[in-house]
């Protein structure tokens, strides 16, 4: 292919084929971490910096503006400072288990990271046959170790926060679950590589078949990225590390770099969430146009990725965090049932292939639409529009 | 001794860690431990005779182990919900103070 | 691929891994860590299966025990702590349990070592499990099992959910009637 595209692929080849033949797996093993521990730090690094200064826009404020060229290097800044900072460990606080924790919540999202294909021929690690099953398993691995930092600080915040965690991550895991496995259905493959693969097709000309495109596909990706937003723990669902509420949550015993830890592994996570979200729904590395595929497929990737933490840093700064029956709820009553309709969706979307294009979105319309109005009238009907007498 | 005896004995010791875990321990919650351990034991039998075994079917053994985690999740769920009950309304879930049939 | 050692230092370690987080998770005097080395055995039982080349099963183990099971027990273990003091005491005759289990795995040791020669033999190629023919058996050969799994898995799911909603007109009986009431003041649990 063309170079751009290839440049890191051919980069690495050409470092590897230095070595002598017997090392050459670890070189490239090595090759493909150090990559991974590099360019999602940074992408983290960028990413707090960007969105206190989003925020502070929101917010009528400047945000950080004093370090480097526009408060851009404000990340480096911080990072110093909770590197030189005392680490604190309560006396009552269970000491192993306190200090595995933060190491349980960090190392799950760099695994997750490894087996997303960020580019053509570049995913470091490629499960053909369990790809999408690797990503899961390793998400469920984090709600243990927020448990580990919640029960071991001894404090009733981080207790009372590690609860909420765990209930809201058992809860949001179904929908994320459930909506991956209709795109599992459609493509008959767990691998990442065949999901993007399957999408590729063009359709209309121009447009490429992202399952985005689809009933089943646009349904799903919603549901995913709200269940995505819950797993991360990112606003409005931040009810774990709610800071008016339970101070900082199951980190609030953490100080110094182990809190950086928790910072990290929760934006690694939305990044490996939004990542698997982006080989799912929004076609992977393809680009939308046909005529754009000069632009090398990983900046599509990551260009793609960054519109979504755009998106999610603006949910941040617009709306407000639910109570917790609200969130439980929310996930039950409404995420559940209709991640499961999605499931019938793409079942009867499988087999009216060939039927007209009108006609098979006709009973994902009705499918779909009927139970959203049902839920919209009986919430309407529990929560009548409130008027306000004096506001007006 | 080959790979097959090893994963037998592996599995067989764990099944007797569980077992003594269910037999000696008087916490509800203990005891449903040891059970999830000897429940695991048992897969590992059925995967190692899979793998090393002669196979008059293809996949046997996988397929078995499947139903059995499935099971034992839905085993896990109910019984921690009946302990979280029990625990609602006796204030313990040590094994011998619960000991009254009408609560 | 050169035919590896069968007691291999990967073998080892992983099965120590099981082992030792078996033992701990049955002799741990806290509760909360007996569940974390629950976690920490049943990983280890991943690991064997991956070595064995059961990569679905061992990422399916995982992704249950670990995500699911272990972390609703040490849930479990939180909204029932309180009223029994967090260490536990040691059951009266502990002697019996472990001296029958040890009896148990000498006997089935015995067994497995002494097992005719002819009753395992390792098939010629190898088995490996492609996800695909797991998938078609479930759903072709296994179809009756696996809707029965599946309504089990509702009921269980609704029944769970019933018997841990809290009954109307029962009051908790008060917590000193059995004197072992915890020093500390558990917080209030959010549910």
């Amino acid at each position: 292919m063309d170079a751009p595209d290839q440049i890191f692929v051919l980069l690495k080849h050409a470092v590897v084929s230095w070595f002598p033949t017997p090392v050459q797996p670890w070189i490239s093993a090595v090759l493909s971490i150090g990559a991974i521990l590099a360019v999602y730090p940074m992408i983290f690094a960028l990413t707090t910096v960007i969105e206190r200064k989003a925020l502070g826009r929101i917010q009528n404020r400047p945000g950080p503006n004093r370090v480097g060229p526009a408060g851009f290097l404000q990340f480096a800044a911080d990072g110093i400072k909770s590197l030189t900072k005392e680490d604190i460990v309560p006396r009552a606080a269970d000491s192993v288990v306190h200090f595995l924790a933060p190491l349980v919540v960090v190392v799950p999202p760099l695994l997750a990271l490894a087996v997303l294909p960020v580019g053509r021929n570049m995913v470091a690690l490629d499960l053909p046959e369990t790809g999408l099953l690797f990503f899961l398993m390793v998400g469920t691995a984090v709600e243990l170790g927020v448990f580990m930092a919640g029960w071991s600080s001894h404090n009733k915040y981080s207790l009372l926060g590690a609860m909420r965690a765990i209930a809201q991550l058992l809860s949001y895991e179904l929908p994320l679950l459930l909506s991956t496995v209709s795109v599992v259905m459609l493509t008959g493959s767990l691998s990442l590589n065949a999901i993007i693969g399957h999408q590729s097709e063009v359709h209309a000309g121009v447009l490429l078949g992202w399952n985005v495109f689809t009933p089943w596909g646009a349904a799903g990706a919603v549901l995913f990225f709200i269940a995505a937003l819950a797993e991360a723990n990112r606003s409005p669902f931040d009810l774990p590390e709610a800071e008016s509420e339970i101070v900082a949550g199951y980190f609030t015993e953490y100080s110094g770099f182990k809190f950086a830890l928790f910072f990290l592994g929760e934006y690694l996570g939305l990044f490996a969430v939004s990542g698997l979200g982006i080989t799912l729904f929004l076609g992977g590395w393809l680009p939308p146009l046909t005529v754009l595929s000069w632009v090398p497929s990983w900046l599509w990737f990551f260009g793609k990725l960054a519109v979504l933490m755009g998106i999610f840093i603006w949910l941040r700064g617009t709306l407000p965090r639910l109570r917790m029956d609200q969130l439980m709820r929310f996930a039950w009553q409404f995420l559940l049932p209709m991640s499961l309709i999605n499931l019938l969706v793409a079942a009867l979307w499988q087999y009216s292939t060939p039927w007209p294009h009108l006609l098979r979105w006709l009973p994902a319309a009705i499918l779909f639409g009927i139970p959203y109005l049902l839920y919209h009238r009986a919430f309407l009907r529990q929560h009548p529009p409130r008027t306000y007498r004096y506001a007006s | 001794m080959s790979a097959a005896t090893l994963h037998l004995l592996l599995a067989a010791a764990m099944f007797c860690i569980g077992l003594a875990g269910a037999l000696c321990r008087r916490n509800a919650i203990l005891v449903l431990i040891g059970i999830e351990l000897m429940l695991n034991a048992a897969n590992l039998n059925f995967l190692t005779f899979w793998k090393y075994g002669p196979q008059p079917q293809p996949l046997d053994g996988p397929v078995f182990v499947l139903f059995s985690v499935a099971i034992a999740a839905a085993e896990a769920a109910v019984g921690l919900a009946l302990i979280i009950a029990i625990h609602r309304r006796y204030r313990t879930t040590q094994l011998e103070e619960i000991s009254r049939l009408r609560g | 691929m050169p035919p590896e050692p069968v007691l291999s230092l990967a073998f080892a370690i992983v099965a120590g891994l099981v082992l030792g987080g078996s033992v701990a998770a049955v002799s741990c005097r806290n509760r909360v860590h007996a569940g974390l080395f629950l976690a920490v055995a049943l990983v280890g039982l991943a690991l064997v299966f991956l070595r064995m080349g059961a990569e679905f099963l061992g990422f399916i183990q995982i992704l249950v025990y670990v995500g699911a099971v272990a972390v609703l027990i040490v849930f479990a273990i939180l909204l029932t702590r309180g009223s029994d003091s967090a260490h536990e005491r040691r059951s009266n005759a502990p002697g019996i349990g472990i001296g029958l289990a040890v009896l148990l795995w000498g006997v089935l040791a015995w067994g497995i070592l002494h097992r005719s020669p002819g009753a395992i033999a390792t098939p010629s190629p190898p088995p490996s499990m492609a996800v695909r023919d797991l998938g078609e058996r479930l759903l072709r050969e296994e179809l009756l099992p696996l809707q029965t799994v599946g309504l089990l898995l509702t009921a269980a799911l609704i029944g769970a959910a019933l018997i841990a909603l809290p009954e109307p007109g029962i009051s908790p009986r008060p917590s000193g009637s059995h004197g072992s009431a915890g020093t500390e003041t558990p917080p209030s649990s959010p549910t």
